[in-house]
């Protein structure tokens, strides 16, 4: 109806046109920036064509594929576990009882207040000191390995952080939500499952998408601990080439990896605010 | 015990004198990397809010881009990239010998390149939060645009950015842990040619962690002094 109605209106309304846009200063600089963006993007592809090597990419191409499998395996499994390890820490941060809110504070302030880069050294080469008390113990076969000392340090990390995700995204739930739950007398595990936690996660996503994104971006210092991930594999070819296209390839391919993540994280917040749009 | 502390000690056979040197590495680049990275961060925040779509799009362009490396692989390109970008240069002007690039200049490059590209994050919430209001006031009173940006709208500004720009510092601070990579004589390094000599790894990357956490408690004294000066400056209510 309201379709006829405005077809019905005479369709010709005479507007001045629109007057042309003026090259203000900021426009003329804009456009250069942008261009310089683009001359950058153009060279870096024709520097990447020019320097294409098809025995390189033979030899190399495949090691890289193995690099961001490892990557994203350790990332993932890192933050897996982490998530695991962050849910008692996260209480322990929110418990009354002192000594246990303690520990768990200065759990997370070590953590967070470390570089990520000096706990993995602790780990790697830190736990190398205690190799006889280890072997007695029948750890060592666990910790010899750089790849599981990176990820027991990388989780340990993680969940500092997603610790004080968790306990920030409870905490912005009101009061009265809980209070509310339990006026109609539901137990306090059923409230905290079935109340708090779906509003605390819409809280809780987006800090959950960074940490996901800042772990992938951490993840290149395990290169320096020996392990063979997308980094560790870029060294080695560097290292052997001296061609600077191998720096170039795993820029590209972190970055390809960052905004897959932010879009599909971009869509999930879509997805479970729907009914918060009004 | 005994033994842990003349190791760590300034006496003879003590590493105390290198870590110290370390620890001034590190403070002195993450000092010198602030101002690089807030002055960017500053522009890019400018040009992100700004209404031309063409400056929009670069400043965008330019934190997606720096957001999303690894920071220690910023670093190598920087520091890689950068060495052979001068040779190249150099040999188009006819000078032959080898150019090495500084490593504390090549971290601080690329740490205040990602440093800014957060920092214009923050900056760009600030700027959002300051109402039209403040610059419409300061055009009517007669002052220029960039006088009102000095005067009114920058002082508001920092107070609002504060506490963000407070959490880059100290993202910042650890992050300079990574020019150990590329040879420059930071905490971690000297803790790290410690730990090689004497086999005491514990001990010495024990000791670079806590000499991070000292830092970090530090800057939080002299974070929370700024920001209770930069609150009484502000507007009463």
């Amino acid at each position: 109806m309201t379709e006829s109605f405005i077809n019905a209106r005479p369709a010709t309304v005479l507007r001045p046109p629109a007057p042309p846009k003026k090259w203000t200063r900021g426009r003329v600089v804009g456009h250069l920036l942008v261009g310089l963006w683009i001359a950058l993007l153009i060279g870096l592809l024709v520097y990447l064509y020019s320097a294409w090597n098809p025995e390189l990419i033979a030899k190399y191409g495949p090691t890289y594929l193995a690099g961001l499998k490892t990557t994203i395996g350790l990332v993932g499994s890192s933050i897996l576990l982490g998530a695991l390890i962050s849910i008692p820490v996260a209480l322990g941060r929110m418990s009354k009882n002192r000594i246990a809110s303690s520990i768990a504070y200065a759990y997370v302030y070590f953590f967070r207040g470390t570089p990520l880069i000096a706990q993995v050294f602790l780990f790697y080469y830190g736990l190398g000191s205690f190799k006889p008390q280890l072997e007695a113990v029948g750890l060592w076969t666990f910790f010899r390995e750089a790849w599981y000392c990176a990820l027991l340090a990388f989780a340990l990390n993680t969940a500092a952080y997603q610790a004080e995700i968790l306990r920030g995204a409870v905490r912005s739930v009101s009061l009265g939500q809980w209070e509310g739950a339990a006026s109609l007398g539901i137990s306090k595990f059923v409230t905290f499952w079935k109340v708090i936690l779906p509003q605390a996660l819409i809280v809780a996503l987006r800090p959950y998408g960074n940490e996901i994104i800042l772990m992938i971006k951490g993840s290149a210092i395990v290169a320096l601990i020996t392990v063979y991930d997308l980094m560790g594999y870029t060294r080695l070819a560097y290292s052997r080439t001296f061609d600077f296209q191998a720096y170039l390839w795993a820029a590209i391919i972190y970055l390809i990896l960052v905004e897959i993540i932010r879009h599909i994280w971009d869509w999930l917040e879509r997805r479970i605010t729907r009914h918060l749009i009004r | 015990m005994e033994g842990s502390i003349a190791l760590l000690g300034f006496g003879e056979g003590g590493w105390g004198p290198s870590i110290a040197s370390g620890v001034l590495v590190t403070v002195s680049l993450a000092l010198a990397t602030l101002p690089v990275g807030l002055a960017i961060g500053f522009f890019v925040a400018l040009g992100k809010q700004s209404p031309e779509r063409s400056v929009k799009l670069a400043a965008n362009m330019y934190t997606t881009i720096f957001r999303g490396l690894p920071e220690l692989l910023t670093l190598f390109v920087v520091y890689f990239g950068a060495q052979i970008g001068i040779q190249k240069l150099g040999q188009l002007l006819g000078y032959q010998g080898t150019i090495e690039i500084n490593s504390f200049i090549a971290g601080m490059f690329a740490l205040g390149v990602v440093f800014s590209s957060y920092a214009s994050e923050v900056f760009l919430s600030a700027f959002r939060a300051i109402p039209k209001g403040q610059y419409e006031g300061g055009y009517a009173i007669g002052l220029s645009s960039g006088q009102t940006m000095r005067k009114v709208i920058l002082p508001q500004l920092i107070r609002i950015a504060l506490p963000g720009l407070a959490n880059l510092w100290m993202i910042l601070l650890k992050d300079t842990a990574l020019v150990s990579a590329i040879g420059l004589a930071d905490i971690l390094r000297q803790t790290g040619v410690a730990a090689r000599v004497t086999k005491h790894a514990f001990l010495f990357f024990g000791v670079a962690c806590m000499i991070y956490l000292v830092l970090a408690i530090l800057s939080s004294f002299v974070i929370d002094a700024i920001e209770r000066s930069s609150a009484k400056s502000g507007v009463k209510r």
